[in-house]
């Protein structure tokens, strides 16, 4: 009987060894003439104990790892003879970290080969896209809004009102992008599933173009993210092979085409008008709001801009009803969010679960603290614009409203955990000197603003009239968070400003000497 | 032995060319380009300017405004160390600070026998493992003084 074996081909998988693991399994099977079949799957995000080896058998897939090459012979003995083995995980999906989830968006990762539309569809996939052609636009739109889902991007906004926008703008050309210029530190979320469940996204894209009438698609990513954009593009191909886009959607009658577009290096593009202007062509600069890109968008036509975790929940909402999706969730946040573990944490590594979980559940209890043992003192939620939490604020539920009622955000679900060797100070200053570098140069407040900021805190560092530069410091970000044109200059404040709120020890003295150059 | 080929206009009109048609076509030619010669050559900015029918000074705006593109030729390897939030919460300052005073060099500079050139990214998405890197088309995770040393050993 043929073995079948698993094993990731993610970017982070093979930064850990994953491929030389892939390599040494092969020559070591045919070494023993056994008959083994590796496929090379998404990642199912556990990634401590990547790169993760699984192997089919009657009651599941069971797991090794964290493996190396090395490893590789006493695996298989193991495999072979029913022995323990140290790297042994036994079931999986029973690894608590996994079993805790509950996994709607990602419910593919790491189980399927993402090149297979035939595994796709064995595992539920294109059953959203078939009740959508089904259904028809405005019953979509409707589904959608039902759902409750918000843009996953970190605004937040209703996915269904943005689509009923577009759907009643008028235009002979209208465009949906998805933004997978996930650009925030701390998330890999966007660049799971476009290198482990690619057709999710394309299946979800489909569904929005027939929703508001779209016959064209572009997917952002990044350059940072060459195996994301190798798999999307080859995922592409199959996908209008087979029909499932291109000119007849599932033979509906429907049209629509995706392309990917990969960017040159720009966070900033990563806010929606200024991937607009990157995708025409230009310096990706942030337009002035209004026109809303769902009036007048990419190549001035009606456009729908969606995260790529947006997109991706749609298939789910769509196969399975808008009620089953709307039952997880607290508040006015419904659904789930695939939150993602990053930084100094023991068990790194995407955890979807429904809204309401606390930040202190997720890091203490699901992430098991720092990685390297000590306490931990800082945790960055949402990326380079979200607040630092201290461990005071560890009772905040996982919800849009609860991390804006506490002067943070939730963003695209990324959590930096830092220990108690953090210095605030440094990390208020990166937030300004990253805006800096960043910044497109359109507005005042964040294209100078952040520059100033730099050189505030390093007056601070110095020692030089500490109170009155603080002091200046929250003037500075009253004035860049009221007065920027989008995101980039509005929300560098958060991490400057919770930086002085909640670790206000860390400005009081200057640096020492050894530390400043 | 470069990775890259020597400048030659009409391989990158093939380039350009292959691109006609296409909404937006801008960064699609600059990547090309880019992978093609390792940078965007001086003489491709009249011929993209050309093709897309916009001015020179508009392709120079574009180039100089994203940071993947290059106006001069990099090392032999690039070496892009991620500078951000989740790498610094786990040593990535102290392997970058390593990394510029063993190749002797900073942010966007190449090693004087041009076997290496050292950039700055702002996040790999490789933030559970890091700190992170990408040697050329490779990425690196939970990098460390010790793979850097080795780094640099194997690119020279």
């Amino acid at each position: 009987m043929t073995m079948r074996c698993f094993l990731p081909r993610d970017m982070a998988a093979v930064a850990l060894g994953a491929d030389r693991v892939a390599a040494a399994l092969t020559a070591e099977a045919a070494r023993r003439g056994l008959d083994m079949a590796l496929t090379r799957t998404g990642t199912r995000g556990l990634f401590w104990l990547e790169p993760l080896l699984e192997v089919a058998t009657e009651g599941g897939r069971i797991g090794y790892g964290p493996l190396s090459a090395d490893d590789v012979p006493g695996v298989l003995d193991a495999i072979m003879s029913g022995a323990e083995h140290g790297k042994g995980l036994g079931r999986v999906e029973a690894i608590p970290f996994l079993k805790r989830q509950t996994r709607l968006t990602f419910a593919r990762a790491g189980i399927t080969d993402p090149l297979s539309l035939e595994d796709y569809r064995a595992h539920d996939g294109l059953r959203g896209l078939e009740r959508a052609v089904a259904l028809g636009p405005a019953k979509i739109v409707e589904a959608v809004t039902q759902s409750g889902l918000r843009g996953r991007g970190g605004a937040g906004f209703p996915t269904g009102i943005k689509w009923r926008t577009v759907a009643e703008a008028p235009g002979a050309r209208k465009f949906v992008v998805c933004n997978a210029d996930e650009g925030d530190s701390g998330t890999y979320a966007d660049r799971m599933v476009m290198e482990g469940d690619p057709f999710t996204l394309i299946e979800g894209m489909a569904i929005a173009g027939i929703a508001v009438g779209a016959t064209k698609g572009y997917i952002y990513s990044r350059s940072e993210y060459p195996f994301a954009n190798a798999t999307m593009r080859k995922a592409i191909v199959l996908a209008r092979e087979a029909g499932v886009i291109g000119p007849n959607v599932l033979g509906s009658g429907f049209a629509f085409e995706p392309e990917l577009r990969v960017g040159a290096g720009a966070y900033v593009c990563g806010e929606e008008t200024a991937m607009l202007d990157s995708i025409e062509g230009k310096r990706g600069q942030v337009r002035a709001k209004p026109p809303l890109p769902a009036h007048v968008g990419l190549f001035g036509c009606p456009t729908v801009v969606n995260n790529a975790l947006s997109l991706a929940a749609v298939p789910f909402i769509m196969a399975e009803g808008a009620d089953a999706y709307r039952d997880y969730g607290m508040g006015r946040s419904r659904g789930t969010m695939p939150i993602q573990l990053a930084g100094n944490i023991r068990y790194g590594g995407l955890f979807e679960t429904a809204f309401g979980v606390t930040l202190g559940e997720l890091v203490q209890d699901i992430g098991g603290g720092t990685r390297n043992g000590r306490p931990v003192r800082a945790v960055q939620v949402g990326g380079p614009l979200g607040a630092y939490f201290p461990p005071a604020l560890f009772d905040t539920p996982f919800d849009y409203e609860a991390f804006a009622a506490k002067d943070g955000l939730i963003g695209h679900g990324g959590v930096v955990v830092f220990d108690d060797t953090v210095d605030m100070r440094a990390q208020a200053r990166f937030a300004m000197a990253f805006c800096a570098i960043e910044s497109c140069g359109k507005c005042t407040p964040c294209r100078i603003g952040s520059t100033r900021g730099v050189e505030v805190v390093d007056r601070i560092a110095a020692g030089d009239r500490i109170a009155a530069n603080v002091a200046l410091l929250r003037d500075l970000c009253e004035t860049m968070k009221y007065g920027s044109l989008c995101a980039l200059g509005g929300f560098t404040p958060f991490p400057v400003l919770s930086a002085l709120d909640h670790f206000p020890e860390d400005f009081a003295a200057p640096a020492m000497p050894a530390a400043a150059d | 032995m470069s990775r890259h080929e020597g400048w030659s206009a009409e391989r990158a009109r093939a380039v350009i060319d292959s691109h006609a048609g296409e909404d937006g076509a801008m960064l699609p030619v600059l990547h090309d380009l880019q992978a093609m010669f390792g940078y965007i050559p001086h003489e491709a900015v009249p011929l993209v300017a050309d093709a897309l029918n916009v001015s020179r000074a508009e392709v120079r705006g574009v180039v100089s405004f994203y940071h993947d593109f290059r106006d001069h030729p990099p090392g032999r390897h690039v070496l892009r160390l991620c500078r951000a939030e989740a790498c610094q919460s786990v040593g990535g300052v102290r392997v970058a600070d390593h990394a510029r005073a063993r190749f002797g060099i900073d942010w966007h500079e190449t090693t004087a026998d041009g076997a290496l050139t050292l950039e700055p990214v702002y996040c790999l998405g490789l933030c559970a493992c890091g700190p992170s890197a990408m040697l050329d088309e490779t990425p690196i995770a939970r990098l460390d003084e010790a793979q850097i040393d080795a780094l640099i050993e194997a690119a020279r």
